[in-house]
Formats: C-alpha cells, structure tokens, sequence
C-alpha cells in the first residue's frame, strides 16, 4: 500500500483512547465490534459517515491516555486509511505502527485541512495533497520498514515474513 | 556526554556504554506485564508468532485487575484466555482473584519491580515504578506480545525534563497535588516522549506512597516514564518487599535536559483537576472563590491512589464524620495486603461507619468498567488519574481529579471541599 485517498473527518486536541473506544466496550477484543463504537463519544454519527479510505486530521496529541491497542485497532477497522496529525501520543504512535494503521506527523497540514476535503497521501514521500484546496503538505515520509510492517498488517506478521 | 538516570538504565539494559537522546536501541527487559484488558489481544497476536513459548515464565506478570472479579460474560472470557495462557506458559506471577490487585500497586509490593530494572506493560501507567528507580514504561499488546516472546523491545532514548523538587508539603497536600500541579503547569503533551526526572532534596519529604502517585501520572504529561532517585526510603521498600538485587543509578552531572523546573513542595495547595483534562488544575483557594461545585459521588482509589497512605489520610478525614445525604463514597483497597492492613488499622471501620462502601481491588470504576459507573449530569469527585469525557461512565457526567484527603472532605460535605474547612 504505498497511498491513501479519502474524506476527511476533523477533530482537535488532545482527542483520548477514551473517546476512540470507550473502556466500557473493552470487553471485547473483536476488530469489527470494536469499529462499531469507534470515536462514539465524542462523535456519534462518525461510525455511520466514515467509508473506507476515509482519513483522521487531528490536531496536537492524538491518542493521549491508556494503552490500549484497541483504539487503533478500532480505528483501522473502521476503514480508515491514515491518521495526520499535529503530534501523536507515544504509546498510540507505537501501537499504530505495530498493527499496520498508517500515521503521518505533520503540523502544517493538521491545521489547514478542514473538516469534509478530499485528501490523498502518498507514503513513500510523504506528500499530503488536499485535493479540495489543492494545498500540498510535506509530510514525514515512512521509512522502509515501517511501509513493510503496514504491507504486512502489522509487527507480528512482518516479524514472521522475516523469519521465511 | 553526560548521560540522565533513564538513559544510564537503558544504556545498561541494551549493552551499550553510551546512548543519547533519540538513538534507537534494543534492550533486554526484567518483566513484561499485562491485564485482563490488553493480555488477550497479545495472547492472540503471539499465537500468530512462529515462537513456541515465552522468553522466561518468572519474568512475565499477568494481571487480570481491571474487570475483574469478572462483571460480565465477555470479560469472563477475556480472563479465562489469559489464565488459559498463564497454565499453558507455567506463568510464575499471575495473580488470580484472592491474590490479585491493581497492578501497579501490586507488583512493587510482591517485589517484582526494583532499583535499575526495564520493565514494559501493556497499560500507560506502567511507568509507576519509576518511584523505585526503574525504567519502566506503558506499551500496547503487540509489544507486550513480543516482549513476552522473545524478552526484548526497542526504544527510542528519550530525551528529559528535570524537575528540582525542594521543601515539605504543607499538611493535607500529598504526591497527587504535587503530580496534578506539574500537569497544570505543563500541560498534557508536556513531557511527550520525554522522561520526567524528579530530584532535589524534597523528595526526602514524599513518602514512597507519595512518588508511586506522582510517578504513576508522568504519563498524563505525556511522559514516556517518571524516575526517582534511590534513595534510603526506596532502598528500605525493596528491601522489605523484594529479595530480587537492585542496581542503583544516577544521573551524570552533565547530563542534558530539554527544560528544567524548581517546585518547592512547601508553597503547593491542595490541587484539582476540572472535566475533561488532567491539566485543567485548580488549587482549593481558587475554588473557594468560585460557586460551590456539588458532586454525587467519589471514588478513592486506583493504581494511583489506592496505597495504605492514601486510605489512611481518607480514613483520618472521615474518621466520627458521615457523608453527605445522597453520597455514594466507594473506598477500593489496591491489593489484599493493603485490604489486610487497612482492616487491622481500623480503618475500613472507619470508611463503613462513615457511609462509605469498600469493595475488592479492582480498577472498576476508574475507566468506567463497573463499581461505579456515573449517570447523565453527574459528578464525581475521584483519586483516579484521568477525567477524559465519558472516563467514568455518562458522555455528560464529569470527573474531578484530586487527593484522598480531597475527596474525602468533598464526600462529607457534598460538594468540592478541602479537609482544613471541616469543622
């Protein structure tokens, strides 16, 4: 997979595993019901919107709070195909990578693309082009290894690929 | 270049003689730690793994705490899957019910956790054992699964922030005022990436109960972890609770960090933290000036504060007093030991005499599981460590963020309260 094109949908700061999926459906460990309750607190008609290929533009501090792998999982699940943001909380950052849920740091683009454009990203070189407003954004391009992981759906079966 | 205490831990761990700020590295762990939450997702990710086993049965602690005893038929499961697990690996330290605790409170008290370790744990505020001198830090699952299977992880060398604490706390003002204060005064994505390394000589003046919270909530700024000196205090705890060596590091005196603050301990107040951010702190005396903020319940425990310290201080509080008509008071022991204790002090005399419920160790209520959920409109008043929207239950209930001594005074009079104003 080497780029994604979507909606996107916008949030601000500070947006928490929380709200991404709420503890009380931790309960439950399946990808597909997780989804269902993605971001359900602090939009509750994003589950209903969201298509596949559709994007997250955050602001600062994406995924703060709990470790729990579930939030990515739910979001990936989702359909969603990449998450920009201002800054990512580091144990989300890690735990994107490590299930294959592509994520780009990249301030400038966090702040000017809105809610609704079309966005397509391209994960060798970083670029992000608003299709809407036809800005262009450098973002950070994906190292080798981390495109392999994300072809591979995530850490463990890129470990395994290795060991072929 | 001078190396921080975090760096000179991980350097060791990773067998090298130097690492700096941002360097990639491998490094062999000392434990590996899970809950009921986050194990069966590794569980399932190391079954995909062509690794048959795990690295060490005595260095991987599973630890079903948080819907546990089981709420419902899916957590149930869950917990089956990891004792499932913990038979099949021989797992030394997987705590049943009867056994168990909240976690972070639990293993530096089984003595798992000591001075100089590299510990990861599927949970964030795995960084809690920084209060003895440890690496220690929250992962996901697949970390966690990897670590289990093969005993290492990389990590990016952290860069660091100093913070110089100096004086003694003022009577009712504890580790969690001085941990809320720091996340007030540097926000939630402060620290991010970075560790947060206390020192300076008022840290003779925190109890160890009082680093294990402060430490505990380094994650709530962002942090990657929370460190302490060893100092007798610390070297006495590990000594009661652990036979395992401990190795003690220090920071370089050169060492670099990215900003570094002075908090003298003896000017802090009573601190809470308003819905819905850890970082939006508030001292009692700004709160005495605002309209009275009525709550309908308080929760006092947590991995963050649920230590014999904290039911201690909430017991003195309560202690020949009554909560408010309508209060619901849910006072939750960390472990049984603490359980133990608290029942020989008295002190659960105390809380039940006073109109409070004590329940089993459990984080429960705290991520709003169960124990405690809140309705639409509600607010609580809770030791707990983060008051995100919908943390507690309700997408419209609101969390507050405060003391033991702080939540017990608010539970007898109904509304935000600092102990110095019960009569």
């Amino acid at each position: 997979m080497n780029n994604a094109k979507g909606t996107v949908f916008k949030f601000g700061d500070n947006v928490d595993t929380d709200v991404i999926i709420p503890a009380r459906y931790l309960n439950s460990s399946d990808p597909a019901e997780l989804a269902t309750h993605c971001m359900e607190d602090i939009d509750k008609d994003f589950i209903k919107n969201v298509k596949k290929g559709d994007i997250i533009v955050a602001e600062k501090n994406f995924g703060c709070g709990s470790s729990r792998e579930h939030a990515p999982i739910a979001i990936k699940a989702a359909g969603v195909s990449c998450v920009i943001a201002e800054t990512f909380a580091r144990i989300f950052y890690r735990n994107a990578i490590n299930i294959g849920l592509p994520i780009i740091e990249c301030p400038e683009a966090s702040r000017k693309i809105q809610n609704g454009d079309e966005v397509e990203i391209d994960f060798n070189t970083g670029v992000i082009k608003d299709l809407t407003t036809g800005e262009i954004f450098q973002g950070q391009a994906f190292p080798e290894f981390m495109q392999k992981i994300i072809a591979a759906e995530g850490l463990i079966n890129y470990i395994n690929s290795k060991e072929d | 270049m001078g190396m921080t205490m975090t760096q000179k831990i991980l350097a060791q761990a990773a067998g090298l003689a130097q690492v700096q700020a941002g360097q990639l590295i491998e490094a062999q762990l000392d434990l590996v730690l899970g809950n009921d939450i986050t194990s069966p997702v590794a569980i399932k990710e190391m079954d995909k793994m062509k690794v048959q086993g795990v690295f060490d049965k005595d260095k991987i602690a599973l630890v079903p705490d948080h819907f546990v005893p089981n709420k419902d038929i899916k957590s149930a499961e869950h917990c089956k899957c990891v004792r499932e697990f913990a038979r099949r690996n021989e797992i030394t330290n997987y705590f049943e019910v009867g056994e168990m605790g909240i976690e972070h409170a639990l293993l530096p008290e089984k003595g798992l956790t000591v001075a100089g370790d590299v510990i990861i744990g599927a949970d964030s505020h795995t960084c809690t054992y920084g209060a003895l001198g440890a690496f220690s830090t929250g992962v996901g699952s697949t970390d966690m699964a990897a670590g289990m299977a093969t005993g290492k992880a990389w990590f990016k060398v952290p860069a660091a922030i100093k913070f110089n604490l100096t004086g003694k706390p003022a009577e009712w003002v504890s580790g969690k005022d001085v941990i809320l204060h720091i996340i007030g005064m540097i926000g939630v994505d402060g620290a991010l990436y970075k560790s947060m390394e206390f020192v300076g000589d008022g840290i003779a003046n925190l109890s160890m109960d009082d680093r294990f919270t402060i430490a505990n909530m380094a994650i709530e700024a962002g942090g990657k972890n929370g460190i302490f000196p060893v100092d007798e205090k610390a070297i006495a705890y590990m000594e009661e609770h652990s036979k395992r060596p401990y190795k003690v590091f220090e920071a370089d005196p050169d060492a670099q960090y990215d900003a570094e603050y002075t908090i003298d301990l003896s000017t802090l107040r009573p601190t809470v933290a308003f819905p819905h951010l850890p970082e939006n702190t508030h001292t009692i005396d700004e709160i005495h000036e605002m309209e009275p903020i009525a709550i309908d319940q308080v929760v006092i425990g947590s991995c963050t504060n649920g230590r014999i310290d904290d039911l201690r201080t909430a017991a003195k509080v309560l202690a020949g007093r009554h909560v408010a008509k309508g209060m619901r008071c849910i006072v939750i022991p960390a472990t049984q030991s603490i359980y133990m204790q608290a029942m020989e002090e008295g002190l659960l005399k105390t809380f039940i005499e006073a109109g409070a419920v004590v329940s089993t160790p459990t984080c429960g209520p705290c991520l709003g599981g169960y124990m405690g959920i809140l309705a639409e409109g509600e607010r609580c008043v809770s030791t707990t460590n983060r008051n995100f929207v919908g943390r507690m239950g309700h997408v419209k209930s609101e969390i507050y963020l405060a003391s033991p001594a702080v939540a017990a005074a608010s539970a007898i009079t109904g509304k935000i309260s600092c102990p110095c104003e019960l009569k």
